[in-house]
């Protein structure tokens, strides 16, 4: 018991401070505590946290280039890329030297691959050089200047120099500058070539689509929610179970199903045709483009939004809807005054889960996209499985989880985040 | 996606899900990982190498899994995490020159860790062309070409039978599946454009020369279905969605003489490629020895022509070509359908890899924004 | 039986109402509610009350028969339409809307302009004394007060109906009693018809005019709280009113007012026929515990006696309450006010009680 008079610390009955005794009797129950979640945070750790971690580093990590042209780099510092003047001999020289080593450890390559993202030919320069330079008897048998020069022409190439003078540091902007459609040119940032743009239109589109199918998913998610709350238990059980239903059948056959449909050949077209609506040589497309992805992945996100509507639609007791028309307000007026504002955090909760799903979809753009309806996880995905340029896959990759994280944000501002009911 | 398929020593198929067991005693227990492509080419792998090897030798266990797809990424990712758990990749010839590039893949002595030919011949002579880089050891030549539906109405009982038929409209009207990668089709394009076959590549190399081939993409975009599954080709020209599309050859082999669909191939200008092994580099010694055993049988002359009994893709050595039989089902003769067989190959096509290397970034790159407009 | 009448503002008419199509919930009700007057509906769950209720506002439709309001038959008039107030057993105040903004929801529906419509909110909060707290959201108000403003708004369109529908149920005891006298005060100030449902009897008997005891989807009795309390026309409603004590027998002879009941132990007493009718039917005999009496010098000369051994004796400070064995039954309980001349009973002890004749009252079985 504290008086109030009393001034210092309050203390226990033992007389050490009553906070620190209150930590030591909450300790052991702490520990038990974090013992018990211990599983899931090391799992969280591991399989998410870190590799999250590793994305953000990798979307900037350059030290390839240091690493294997170590003398070059060193060299290069004092050359002006603005002089229009090759580097002089002491840089080929270093060049030479490098290539031999990376040679014998089989680097080189690597790091050709890495600067060919930057400027084409580097690959099979390297690889030419590579094979004349295990030869030389390096650093005697110079000027290597002529010597490279001889192997092949593109060591005369000024922006060859410059790309690897630009490159030289171990964190570059250089990827997230090319996931912005940018480039680092002589004179600093640049817009690539109109031709090569088009990362920033994927992103765009990204939004656009996701926002279209978290619109499409509301409309024909809510009445499907509406009903399920409002139906007795047993009924909204069966129905919830045909709710549920695409979650027990793999993503792929679910996306072929929709080709099944939706193909010119396909089940809805040739009904169509079969009734007259249209005309059998001008059967309507609707696969492999943007209606496509929106309806394939409308269908496989709705439940994400039905199940967080439903659940908070259940909590609105039915006496709301009775008041409200007993106070004197029609059934229009009742669901748009007293109903729906209760359901907002229902919309909420649905349209981040499905908004942030969409966002990071990629097989199902991929099969039914075409070339107008698919991501930018889909160009992620080639550039981490096919075309192995992980740092602007990273880069790209960062960017999206940058851009959710903005967007959580920005919702959090304007509707708040305790508005968002799971149920 | 990660199913592996079991082997037993005997020959019987299992599917098992064995990943667990791999990962913990794995290749020790005398157990081999085969990385391949599923379906029926990993199928044909089955029937003509690994069932046989099996049945000489007791108690080896072969755990197949379809990764061949994201080989190179994911040998980058084990050897960054230092735990390699493939015995034997089986890839495509850029990707297997990557992964030699990349030092993720074993050099090959190709003259002791390979099997003479039948003939007498050297495996360096043997294998001839398509030893195309320091670590490949070619199983067999494919080729990306086309199949054409021939019940078209509007075509007036005309067929194609030049590669620019698929760029002609107005004679061959409907749709044409083409391949979501730039590769080939630009390629094809130009030729299309009055491009020498032999000038390919300097006019790709030339200024404009992308845009040239993207601009003659252009006059048949809004009639292309693009794939990115090899499987997806032969679905659509079944369905009649397409009219004509591009595909691997043994895929539109199967959709013809398997399944007797009212298709027919369009082998000119077919584009070559080579599909083989590798072994990652450093594996364990005893894992090593059980593979190069493996490798050298399974690569010899006979093992290769036993394949062609089982998938429409050319042998990758001289020596078992006059072997190539029948096929093991339908008993017809395969060496008609075989995209090296000279009747097929009057005109063809190789990308050039260099080119490629250098300019694959840049052209994936132009070919994704212009097909995104 | 009540029977319709047509001058009633409130009739029910032959009404009945079932779910399934195979039970009635509610069977044949006539039901006539005058103006101004405070009915409550009671009885114990699932007796029908609340379904009617629910019925008179328009959220369930009669299977059968009128219901008729001011003389109009509203059977095929949309709730929104009956202007009916109603205050709901949870109160139902609207979660995201201020105090003031639920209280001028139904102005607005019925689109009353601005300056109107804010002076009859603030007359409205003013009534339950709430009128400082319109700008709050009903979240931040306690349940009491949630209950005045619930109130509030069903009374702020000025219905000549209202409707309530167990509104105290959530409220503790104290709370409780002193709403029961608000809500009266304010039904009488304004004049309204009050229908209110309750399970409570307390409530029913203290705040109505009239009480329809329901059961079984009937109306069981209809009287004024002190016919129905000291002359309940049935078993149900002596059981279910108040605190009762009951003996089983059979009717041995019925003479005018007064009928000889043979207890199952044997005794025979004399009782006041309710609804008993012939000799040899059986009948449960009821009989008040503040009626009954242990004190020689308070019983009655010719009071018939009956011996009782004494249980349990409690102490509640203004009365005694005692539990006694009375011709085989052990739940019979006597109340004694707390007087200074008052024995104290002790358990095992032998007594002698009566009680008049017309407090006993012989029942249906």
């Amino acid at each position: 018991m504290s008086d109030a008079t009393q001034t210092g610390p309050v203390l226990a009955a033992d007389g050490r401070p009553l906070k620190r005794s209150l930590q030591r009797a909450l300790r052991a129950q702490k520990m038990r505590a974090l013992a018990l979640i211990a599983p899931l945070l090391i799992f969280v750790l591991l399989t998410f946290v870190a590799p999250i971690a590793d994305m953000l580093f990798r979307s900037v990590e350059n030290s390839i280039v240091s690493d294997t042209l170590p003398r070059t780099v060193l060299a290069l510092k004092d050359w002006d890329a603005k002089s229009g003047e090759l580097p002089d001999e002491s840089v080929f020289a270093a060049m030479a030297e490098d290539l031999k080593i990376a040679e014998a450890e089989k680097k080189h390559i690597t790091l050709a691959i890495r600067l060919n993202y930057q400027t084409s030919g580097v690959s099979s320069l390297f690889r030419k050089t590579g094979r004349q330079v295990k030869k030389w008897d390096v650093p005697n048998d110079g000027p290597y200047m002529e010597k490279l020069l001889d192997v092949d022409d593109d060591w005369g190439s000024h922006e060859l120099w410059r790309v690897i003078q630009t490159y030289s540091a171990n964190y570059t902007p250089g990827y997230f500058l090319n996931a912005a459609d940018m480039e680092l040119g002589p004179d600093g940032v640049q817009q690539v070539d109109d031709s090569q743009k088009i990362y920033v239109m994927m992103f765009k589109r990204t939004m656009f689509l996701s926002i279209v199918i978290t619109v499409s998913c509301i409309a024909l998610g809510y009445p499907v929610a509406f009903l399920l709350a409002s139906l007795p238990l047993r009924t909204s059980n069966m129905l919830m179970i045909l709710v549920l239903l695409p979650f027990w059948t793999s993503l792929l056959v679910r996306t072929s199903s929709w080709k099944v449909l939706l193909q010119q050949q396909g089940v809805i077209n040739d009904i169509l045709v079969w009734i007259g609506l249209v005309d059998d040589a001008n059967r309507l497309v609707m696969i492999n483009n943007q209606f496509g992805t929106i309806v394939a992945m409308t269908h496989i996100l709705l439940p994400f939004m039905i199940l967080p509507l439903y659940s908070v639609m259940k909590t609105i007791p039915p006496s709301y809807v009775r008041a409200s028309k007993s106070l004197g307000a029609t059934n229009w007026t009742t669901f748009w005054r007293v109903y729906f504002p209760q359901s907002v955090p229902g919309i909420g909760a649905g349209s981040i889960l499905v908004f942030i799903l969409a966002i990071g979809y990629y097989i199902t753009p991929e099969l039914v996209g075409g070339t107008d309806g698919i991501f930018i996880s889909n160009r992620i995905a080639f550039h981490i499985s096919r075309s192995g340029n992980w740092g602007l896959g990273a880069a790209l990759g960062s960017i999206l989880l940058i851009v959710v994280l903005m967007l959580y944000w920005i919702y959090d501002k304007i509707v708040g985040i305790d508005n968002v009911s799971l149920g | 996606m990660k199913l592996k398929t079991l082997m037993l020593s005997g020959g019987a198929l299992a599917a098992l899900a064995v990943s667990a067991y791999a990962a913990g005693h794995g290749n020790m227990a005398g157990s081999m990982t085969i990385v391949s492509w599923g379906g029926a080419y990993q199928k044909s792998q089955i029937n003509a190498y690994s069932a046989p090897y099996q049945a000489m030798n007791d108690g080896l266990e072969v755990i197949w899994d379809e990764s061949s797809n994201e080989a190179v990424a994911k040998m980058r990712a084990m050897y960054e995490a230092g735990n390699v758990t493939w015995d034997l990749v089986d890839v495509e010839g850029p990707d297997a020159t990557r992964l030699c590039d990349e030092g993720l893949a074993m050099e090959i002595d190709f003259e002791t860790m390979l099997a003479p030919g039948d003939d007498g011949s050297t495996p360096a002579d043997d294998f001839g062309d398509s030893l195309i880089n320091d670590c490949f050891i070619p199983q067999i030549v494919f080729s990306t070409t086309f199949g054409y539906r021939t019940d078209v109405e509007a075509w007036g009982g005309n067929a194609p039978d030049d590669l620019c038929d698929v760029f002609d409209l107005e004679a061959f009207p409907g749709k044409r599946a083409l391949e979501k990668r730039p590769k080939k089709n630009i390629e094809w394009a130009l030729l299309c454009d009055g491009v020498a076959k032999d000038d390919l590549y300097d006019v790709l190399d030339g200024e404009g020369g992308v845009e040239r081939a993207l601009a003659k993409l252009d006059t048949i975009k809004d009639q292309v279905v693009w794939w990115s599954a090899g499987a997806e080709t032969p679905q659509l020209l079944a369905d009649g969605e397409v009219v004509m599309g591009s595909t691997y050859n043994g895929r539109l082999f199967s959709v013809i003489e398997e399944q007797k669909q009212p298709v027919a191939m369009l082998w000119d200008y077919q584009v070559f490629d080579f599909d083989g092994w590798i072994i990652p580099k450093d594996l364990p010694d005893d894992r090593l020895a059980r593979v190069l055993d493996f490798v050298k049988y399974a690569t010899d002359t006979q093992r290769l022509a036993d394949q062609a009994k089982y998938i429409s893709y050319g042998p990758a050595r001289a020596s078992s070509q006059p072997l190539v039989s029948t096929h093991a089902d339908l008993g017809i003769e395969m060496a008609p359908h075989m995209p090296t067989n000279p009747a097929n190959a009057q005109r063809y096509l190789v990308n050039n890899l260099e080119w490629w290397a250098d300019n694959q970034d840049d052209v994936e790159t132009k070919f994704q924004a212009w097909l995104a407009q | 039986m009540p029977t319709a009448s047509d001058d009633g503002f409130v009739v029910f008419d032959r009404v009945q109402k079932s779910y399934d199509g195979e039970t009635l919930v509610v069977k044949d009700l006539n039901l006539s509610i005058a103006k101004g007057e405070f009915l409550t509906m009671l009885g114990p769950s699932g007796s029908g009350k609340t379904t009617c209720l629910m019925m008179l506002a328009g959220f369930e439709t009669a299977t059968h028969g009128d219901i008729l309001l001011d003389g109009k038959p509203i059977n095929n008039i949309p709730p929104h339409k009956r202007g009916i107030g109603m205050v709901f057993q949870n109160y139902a105040l609207f979660p995201h809307m201020t105090v003031a903004e639920n209280l001028a929801f139904p102005l607005e529906v019925r689109k009353i302009g601005k300056s109107d419509r804010d002076a009859k909110v603030k007359r409205a909060l003013d009534m339950v004394q709430m009128g400082a707290f319109g700008g709050r959201r009903p979240a931040q108000l306690s349940g009491g007060q949630q209950q005045r403003i619930a109130l509030a708004r069903a009374l702020v369109f000025e219905p000549e109906l209202v409707l309530m529908d167990e509104p105290l149920g959530a409220l503790d005891k104290q709370l409780r009693e002193h709403m029961q006298f608000e809500i009266t005060r304010l039904a009488h100030e304004l004049g309204i018809t009050t229908v209110y449902v309750t399970h409570d009897q307390t409530e029913a008997l203290t705040m109505s005019d009239n009480v329809a005891v329901f059961d079984d989807g009937r109306i069981q009795q209809l009287a004024p709280p002190d016919e129905l309390y000291e002359a309940p026309q049935n078993s149900f409603v002596a059981q279910f009113i108040g605190e009762n004590n009951t003996l089983e027998g059979t009717i041995k002879e019925i003479k005018g007012t007064e009928a000889l009941v043979t207890l199952d132990g044997g005794e025979i007493i004399v009782a006041k026929p309710v609804n008993v009718s012939k000799p040899g039917e059986r009948t449960r005999v009821s009989i008040r515990p503040e009626r009954v009496e242990y004190n020689k010098d308070r019983l009655h000369a010719d009071a018939h006696t009956l011996k009782a051994e004494v249980l349990e004796f409690i102490y509640m400070g203004d009365i005694f309450r005692t539990r006694l064995r009375v011709a085989g039954n052990d739940n019979f309980v006597i109340k004694t006010r707390n007087a200074p001349d008052q024995r104290r009973l002790t358990p095992g002890e032998t007594i002698e009680i009566g009680w008049l004749p017309e407090d006993c009252r012989a029942l249906d079985a």
